[in-house]
C-alpha cells in the first residue's frame, strides 16, 4: 500500500496501538495534522504548551506502563519540548516524540521555524533520528517505539522534515526490530544471583532499598514476595514508592532528604544492602563519605552503569528487576533456613526504636491549615485510591511523605529533574489514561503557575482532575532553604501578586474553592471530592512557615538527620 | 591513567556528536579522538585516548556502550596493543647546513620528507606518542611553522580484534 509519509506515521501509531497523542499543530507538522484528521484511531489531544503535551504525555506512561507519544511543530514548538522530553529522561519513562522539520533542502539555511532539533535533544533523549528518506520512516517509527520501551526505557525523538511527510512510498510496519547495536539484556547472571544471595542470607542488620526501576520494570510482585519471604526492612526511593504496600510492617517508609528517620538510620547502619532499582542519587545518599559506612552493596539494576557510578557495589547483577528478583525466588526457597533469624530480630528491635520516635508526626492549631494534614485528609477522603502528580518543592514531599501509597503506579512525579510544573500536564495525562479514578494534582502557588494553561485542555476533554493548591504565599522549599542556611533572606521566593485561583479556575470553565480555616478544611475537601464529573480548584491556604522534617542537609550523612523542632527529646527519650 | 579505547560505531550521521557530546556532558577527558569508516562501510572505528581513575574509565566505556550507535568497544591498554600516531611538520629549511641537519634528524626518527621548497620541508612521522612527542623535541633548533598530528590509533597485538 502507498502513503504518504505524513499518513505512514499515523499508521504506525494505529499499529503500535497507541491511543493518544498529545501535540501543537505548526506549519511543518501540518500534512501530519491532515493525516491525524482523516482518521479515528489515534485521539489527539489538543495541549496549550507544547511542554504540556510532553508532561501529559509522560503521566500517561508512568500510569500505564506504555509509552507516551508527543506531536509538535518544528522550531518553538521543540523547544518548548525540551524541558518535558529531560524531565522523562531522568526519570527513565518511555515516550516517543515526533518533531515536524522544516523542508530538507532548507535544513540548515536558518530557515523559518527552523532549530536543529537533534542536536539540542541529543543529551537528554536515550536517542534520536532524523528522517532522511521516506522509505525508512516506518522502520525509524518501530526502533523509536522499541528503543524507548525495552531496557532502560527513555524518551526518543523522531525528527521528520515537511518534505519526506509529503513523499509517497510503500508502507510495511515491521513486527521486530534487530538492531546489533542495541541488544538490553534482561536476565540476571546466575552465579551473580547466587552471590547476591550469599551476601543477603547472611547479614545481620540488612536493608532493601528499592527505586523507580521496580515501577518501571513492573517489579512489584516478586519484590512483595521476597520482602514477605525475608521480612527484612526495607525501605524506597522517592520514585519506587508503592511498589512495596505502604503498610507493609516490612516497610520503613521513604529514605533520603526527606525520608523517615527509621529508613535513613537502618542505611546508615546496615551490614548489608540490596538495591532493586534504585541509582543511588544524590538526594537518597547524602553525602556520599558518610554514605552506609559498614554496608556490603547488592545492586540490581537494568542500566550497567547505573551500578558503580556514586557507590561500589560488592555484587553487580545487570538485569531487568523483575526478571532478576524472580530468579532469585526461584533460589531463595530452599535457602531461607540460612538466615541469622536472632540477629535480624534483634536488628528489627533496634530499628522499631528508630520508629518509635514518628519523624513525620506534625503539630496543628486552630488558626491557620497546616499542609500536611491536608495531604492527610486526602488519603483519608479518596481511601488511598488516588492516582496522585505532584509538581515540586514542599508540597511534592508532603504529598509524598503522608499519602501512603499501596500500588505502583499510583504516585507521578517529576524526581530527576524536579520540574515546576510537571503536576498539572501530567495529571491530564492520567486522566484519559483512567476516566473512572480519582485524579489529583497536590501542588503549589509557585507551580501550578509553570503550566496552568493546561486547565483548558481539561476543558476541552472534560477531565475531572482535583487540583489542591497548598498555597501558602512562598516558594515554600527555596524560602525553608533560605531559613535554614541563609539566615533568613528570602531573595525573591515571595510570590507577591498571587492571582484569585477560584477567579482563574472559574474563567476556565470549572470550580474553584477556597478554604483557609481548619475547620472547614474537611467540608471544603469532601464537597471537592464529591464533584466527579468536574474539574476542582481547592485553593488552601496555609500557614506561610511550615517546613518540610525530617531533613538531611546538605553536606550530611544519613546519621545525622534533623528532626523537627521539639522531637529531639523524643529521640533522646525513646532511644534512651 | 592514560587509556587507549577503540569503538565501532554505526556509520550514521550524527554518531561522533553523540560520543562527542557524552565526553563533555560528563566532565571526561579527551586527549585524542580520530574516527574513519572501516573496511564496512555500516560501520566507523574511533579510537579514543583519554585519561581518568579506573572508576572514570569505567563508567566511560558503560556510558560508550549505553549509546544506541555504538556496536562494539574495547580498552586497548588492557592487553598488548600497538598504538601509531601520523604528525605532519612544516619547518624553516633554507640554509645548507640546516637542510643537512633536518635531513639527519628526519632519518634518525625513520621519517620522511614529503615537500621540498627552496625554503622549507614537509615532514612525515609516525610512532607512538612518546616517538611523535620525542621527534618534536628534537626539531628544537629549527623553526617550526606548522604541526598537524592525526591523533592515535591503535589496534590490538595478536589475535586480539575488535570486530562485528
Amino acid at each position: 500500500m502507498q502513503l504518504t509519509g505524513a499518513d505512514i506515521a499515523i499508521r504506525c501509531l494505529q499499529d503500535e496501538g497507541i491511543d493518544f497523542i498529545f501535540g501543537y499543530p505548526g506549519g511543518a507538522a501540518l500534512h501530519i495534522y491532515d493525516a491525524l484528521y482523516k482518521q479515528d484511531k489515534v485521539k489527539h489531544i489538543l495541549v496549550r504548551h507544547e511542554q504540556g503535551a510532553t508532561h501529559a504525555a509522560d503521566g500517561y506512561a508512568r500510569a500505564t506502563g506504555k509509552p507516551g507519544v508527543v506531536l509538535v511543530t518544528s522550531g518553538p514548538g521543540v523547544t518548548n519540548t525540551v524541558t518535558g522530553i529531560a524531565t522523562a529522561y531522568m526519570d527513565s519513562i518511555p515516550m516517543v516524540v515526533l518533531t515536524a522539520q522544516v523542508p530538507s533542502h532548507l535544513i540548515g539555511d536558518d530557515a523559518f521555524q527552523e532549530v536543529d532539533t537533534v542536536g539540542i535533544t541529543r543529551p537528554c533523549v536515550k536517542h534520536n533520528f532524523l528522517v532522511s528518506d521516506v522509505t525508512k520512516l516506518a522502520e525509524t517509527m518501530k526502533k523509536a517505539f522499541y528503543i524507548a520501551s525495552s531496557g532502560r526505557p527513555g524518551p526518543v525523538v523522531v525528527d521528520i522534515p515537511k518534505d519526506i511527510t509529503a513523499q509517497v512510498a510503500e508502507y510495511h510496519y515491521p513486527e521486530l526490530v534487530d538492531m546489533r547495536s542495541y541488544q538490553p539484556r534482561t536476565r540476571g547472571h546466575t552465579r551473580q544471583i547466587s552471590r547476591g544471595l550469599d551476601l543477603l542470607l547472611g547479614a545481620k542488620r540488612p536493608i532493601i532499598y528499592t527505586g523507580g526501576g521496580v515501577i518501571l520494570g513492573n517489579a512489584e510482585a516478586p519484590l512483595r514476595k521476597l520482602v514477605d519471604m525475608l521480612n527484612y526492612p526495607s525501605t524506597s526511593t522517592l520514585m519506587g514508592l508503592g511498589a512495596i504496600p505502604a503498610s507493609n510492617p516490612n516497610f520503613l517508609g521513604m529514605l533520603g532528604m526527606h525520608g523517615t528517620y527509621e529508613s535513613n538510620m537502618a542505611m546508615h547502619d546496615c551490614d548489608v544492602m540490596f538495591a532493586v532499582g534504585a541509582r543511588f542519587d544524590d538526594r537518597v545518599t547524602g553525602e556520599l563519605s558518610r554514605f552506609a559506612p559498614n554496608a556490603r552493596i547488592i545492586q540490581i539494576d537494568i542500566d550497567p552503569s547505573s551500578i558503580g557510578k556514586n557507590v561500589s557495589v560488592e555484587v553487580p547483577i545487570v538485569g531487568d528487576c523483575d526478571m532478576v528478583l524472580s530468579q532469585m525466588l526461584e533460589q531463595l526457597q530452599g535457602r531461607l533456613n540460612e538466615i541469622d533469624r536472632s540477629a535480624i530480630d534483634q536488628w528489627w528491635e533496634q530499628v522499631n526504636s528508630w520508629k518509635s520516635i514518628d519523624s513525620l508526626a506534625y503539630k496543628t492549631n486552630d488558626d491557620s491549615i497546616v499542609p500536611q494534614l491536608v495531604v492527610e485528609r486526602i488519603l483519608e477522603i479518596t481511601e488511598g485510591e488516588a492516582y496522585v502528580t505532584s509538581d515540586v518543592g514542599q508540597h511534592q514531599m508532603w504529598a509524598a511523605q503522608y499519602y501512603t501509597f499501596e500500588k505502583p503506579r499510583r504516585w507521578i512525579n517529576s524526581g530527576g529533574l524536579g520540574t515546576m510544573g510537571f503536576g498539572l500536564p501530567a495529571a491530564l495525562g492520567v486522566q484519559l489514561a483512567f476516566p473512572e479514578e480519582t485524579v489529583i494534582c497536590i501542588t503549589g502557588d509557585a507551580s501550578i503557575q509553570m503550566c496552568i494553561q493546561e486547565l483548558s485542555t481539561c476543558l476541552q476533554y472534560g477531565l475531572p482532575v482535583k487540583i489542591i493548591n497548598l498555597n501558602n504565599q512562598y516558594m515554600g522549599m527555596v524560602r525553608q532553604w533560605q531559613e535554614f542556611f541563609y539566615d533568613r533572606r528570602y531573595s525573591h521566593s515571595y510570590m507577591d501578586a498571587l492571582p484569585d485561583f477560584v477567579k482563574l479556575t472559574e474563567s476556565y470553565g470549572h470550580v474553584g474553592m477556597r478554604v483557609d480555616k481548619p475547620k472547614d478544611l474537611n467540608e471544603t475537601l469532601e464537597e471537592a471530592f464529591a464533584l466527579k464529573d468536574r474539574l476542582v480548584f481547592v485553593d488552601v491556604i496555609t500557614d506561610p512557615m511550615v517546613n518540610v522534617y525530617p531533613m538531611i542537609a546538605a553536606g550530611k550523612g544519613h546519621h545525622e538527620m534533623e528532626l523537627a523542632p521539639g522531637q529531639e527529646e523524643v529521640q533522646e527519650r525513646e532511644l534512651a | 591513567m592514560r587509556r587507549i579505547i577503540s569503538v565501532l560505531l554505526e556509520n550514521e550521521a550524527g554518531a561522533l556528536s553523540r560520543v562527542a557530546g557524552l565526553f563533555s556532558a560528563r566532565g571526561y577527558n579527551i586527549e585524542s579522538l580520530t574516527v574513519a569508516p572501516t573496511d564496512d562501510p555500516s560501520l566507523s572505528r574511533m579510537t579514543i585516548v583519554t585519561r581518568g581513575t579506573d572508576n572514570v574509565i569505567e563508567q566511560i566505556t558503560k556510558q560508550l556502550n549505553k549509546l544506541v550507535d555504538v556496536v562494539k568497544l574495547i580498552d586497548l591498554t588492557e592487553g598488548q596493543h600497538i598504538e601509531r600516531e601520523l604528525m605532519l611538520v612544516k619547518v624553516v629549511a633554507s640554509g645548507g647546513e640546516q637542510r643537512e641537519e633536518v635531513k639527519r634528524l628526519v632519518d634518525i626518527f625513520r621519517g620522511r620528507i614529503i615537500d621540498v621548497t627552496d625554503s622549507t620541508y614537509t615532514l612525515e612521522m609516525t610512532g607512538n606518542g612518546d616517538k611523535v612527542d620525542a621527534f618534536l623535541q628534537s626539531l628544537a633548533q629549527v623553526e617550526v611553522i606548522e604541526v598537524v598530528r592525526s591523533g592515535v590509533s591503535g589496534i590490538g597485538r595478536g589475535k586480539r580484534a575488535l570486530s562485528v
